[in-house]
């Protein structure tokens, strides 16, 4: 093979690469692995959890909500992994299908919420002013309220109590609106005094269209820091909020709720109730924290956020 | 200056007022009434003009906006009223609740800072080292168990080996100050270690931030001791972002510590808030959350002020 064989072949395989976009991934991905193996671990929890929520009704070997009054209160063994609850049923297929619960309200709250903030940090950035002004306000009153006693108080006018999931998803949404319009709102106010703004507008761009494609793009970084950030936050406070009855109602397997009860209940008889749901939720949120420090430092490393 | 500091204390004001409304609206948009509740028990033999009786004598019939500017121009006479599920004053019940919310708070700030500052420290200066990845898994371990959990943890190991359960009444700290701490020491180390991880990464990323600095380089450069550079250097300059952190979470604490009190059966202000709700005693959830709204607003604007006088460099205008 000539020396221009080579060279063309390796300009078709860049070509390639460039076109599908699919090795650069992979360089990307093992590039992270590499540099980061702590944030790499994070993935890695994730991963596991994602799986055992999509997969939980091949994984289970018994029905999470089914009762079964011969077995009340087993202690772990080859049949029963983490024993079972005080209503016999299996804590390792709760624990199994509880990572649905959390990954759903985790998922949807960050995601609603960091959304609903970037519109609003950009939206208040770029417009400036009297609008700016409002939302600030706006956002100093969420903010000033503790979280948890905003959640509480969400659930409530909703009606929680109800195992209604999506009340407990918006009471977990509003506090992270607030936080991450603050951080979106600092950093597009960089972006909005950039040059290629004032170009974008002098040539008849309207104002959405700016915002959307060229403010929203250059703010997608502490977006994505604050959206993991708050995913592992989001968990946390579900687990909270169902550990004080407030959030998913029983039968519905959720890591707080298993907490709740017989966790506390059956403390010295069965500590197992107690321990096992508690390092689900600590290992689902480790995940998330180590996963975003390190997509924090490989996307942003001047980013902080407390 | 003095104009920036009005400016700021004159904007609490739009801040409390929106928290305040905000709560007032959406506690009455909550299905059911503390007279409904009331007489929840008795099986629905409650003649319906005995409800409607009780609810004018509350008050609770008039329109929205006509409670809302009564109640106001209450609480701008600092009259809080009272409770409308004990009859005490409500002033009265946030005081019993204060003293354990304040002092479980104090505790769990010392105990964070006592753990937080060196270590953060120590995670800096040996940046990458395996202490620096011990030290950081440490704290984020903390950010990830919930301090509940935590709660709950340690009351199975006292209970196994000491059959130690959380005591049922509350023992004051100057009628017993041993049994007092023994009390509040593990939620307050439940609750310190998530605070103190918190804390510790602030001073980490901090510390190393100043540690790039020029004047490091110059005190080295000028032979001053590694030891010295450190704390009078370097840790002095970049204290500022974790005494702002530590505020804030203090401020936190003051209230938000439901789920932990529920845990060790303390009878705090979380507690009170998560059973006001339950009771629609309004008065009192107005209250409270008026309170809670009013220290963050306020060691918010305290933080800023230490930032002038701390850091010369900060001007406000």
């Amino acid at each position: 093979m000539s020396a221009i064989d080579a060279e063309s072949e390796e300009l078709a395989r860049l070509r390639y690469e460039e076109n599908t976009g699919w090795p650069r991934t992979r360089r990307a991905v093992t590039d992270f692995i590499r540099q980061r193996p702590l944030g790499a671990f994070g993935a890695l929890l994730i991963l596991v959890m994602i799986f055992s929520a999509v997969f939980a009704p091949l994984i289970v070997p018994y029905d999470p909500v089914q009762a079964s009054f011969a077995d009340l209160l087993l202690p772990p063994s080859g049949t029963h992994l983490v024993g079972t609850d005080p209503f016999g049923r299996d804590v390792f297929s709760r624990l199994i299908y509880g990572s649905r619960t959390a990954l759903l309200v985790g998922f949807s709250a960050s995601l609603v919420g960091s959304t609903i903030g970037l519109l609003l940090g950009v939206v208040g950035a770029f417009l400036g002013g009297r609008t700016d002004q409002l939302i600030q306000r706006g956002m100093d009153v969420l903010l000033s309220f503790p979280l948890i006693v905003l959640a509480i108080a969400v659930v409530a006018a909703l009606g929680g109590g109800e195992g209604k999931l999506s009340n407990v998803i918006i009471a977990i949404t509003i506090p992270i609106i607030p936080r991450v319009a603050r951080v979106v709102r600092s950093s597009a106010l960089s972006i909005v005094a950039m040059p290629y703004i004032e170009a974008a507008r002098s040539i008849g761009t309207g104002s959405g269209r700016i915002m959307l494609r060229h403010i929203v793009p250059n703010v997608f970084a502490p977006f994505i820091i604050m959206a993991t950030a708050f995913l592992g936050q989001a968990i946390l406070l579900e687990a909270s909020l169902s550990f004080l009855g407030l959030g998913v109602n029983e039968p519905e397997p959720a890591w707080g709720l298993m907490l709740r009860g017989a966790g506390m209940q059956f403390l010295e008889r069965a500590p197992w109730l107690a321990i096992a749901p508690g390092v689900a939720i600590s290992l689902a949120v480790f995940g998330f924290n180590l996963f975003g420090d390190s997509l924090r430092d490989a996307l942003d490393p001047r980013l902080r956020t407390h | 200056m003095q104009r920036y500091v009005v400016g700021r204390l004159l904007l609490m004001i739009p801040t409390l007022l929106g928290v305040a409304i905000l709560t007032f609206v959406v506690m009455r948009l909550v299905p059911g009434d503390i007279v409904e509740l009331r007489y929840a028990g008795s099986g629905g033999s409650v003649p319906p003009e005995v409800i409607q009786n009780e609810r004018h004598q509350l008050g609770l019939d008039r329109p929205i906006p006509a409670q809302f500017a009564d109640w106001m121009s209450d609480v701008v006479r600092l009259d809080f009223g009272k409770s409308l599920w004990t009859d005490h004053p409500v002033m009265d019940e946030v005081r019993i609740r204060l003293g354990l919310s304040l002092e479980l708070a104090v505790l769990a700030t010392l105990l964070a800072v006592a753990l937080a500052v060196p270590l953060g420290v120590l995670a800096a200066t040996h940046q990458d080292t395996w202490i620096d990845y011990a030290i950081r898994i440490f704290s984020i371990g903390g950010l990830a168990m919930p301090s509940f959990w935590i709660g709950i943890l340690m009351i199975l190991v006292l209970l196994t080996l000491f059959h130690w359960a959380p005591p049922l009444l509350f023992t004051a700290f100057w009628d017993d100050p041993v049994a007092n701490l023994a009390q509040l020491i593990w939620p307050a180390i439940a609750v310190g270690y998530r605070y103190a991880a918190v804390a510790m990464r602030m001073t980490r990323s901090s510390v190393l931030e100043v540690l790039g600095e020029d004047y490091i380089r110059t005190a080295r450069a000028k032979g001053v001791l590694e030891r010295r550079v450190v704390v009078r250097h370097a840790l002095r300059n970049s204290l500022l972002p974790v005494v702002t952190v530590i505020s804030l979470e203090f401020a936190f604490l003051i209230g938000g510590l439901v789920v932990t009190e529920q845990v060790f059966n303390l009878n705090g202000l979380g507690k009170l808030l998560v059973d006001a709700v339950a009771h629609r005693d309004y008065t009192l959830i107005q209250a409270l959350v008026l309170l809670m709204a009013a220290v963050f607003v306020f060691i918010n604007f305290t933080v800023d002020m230490l930032y002038v006088v701390f850091d010369p460099r900060v001007r406000y205008s």
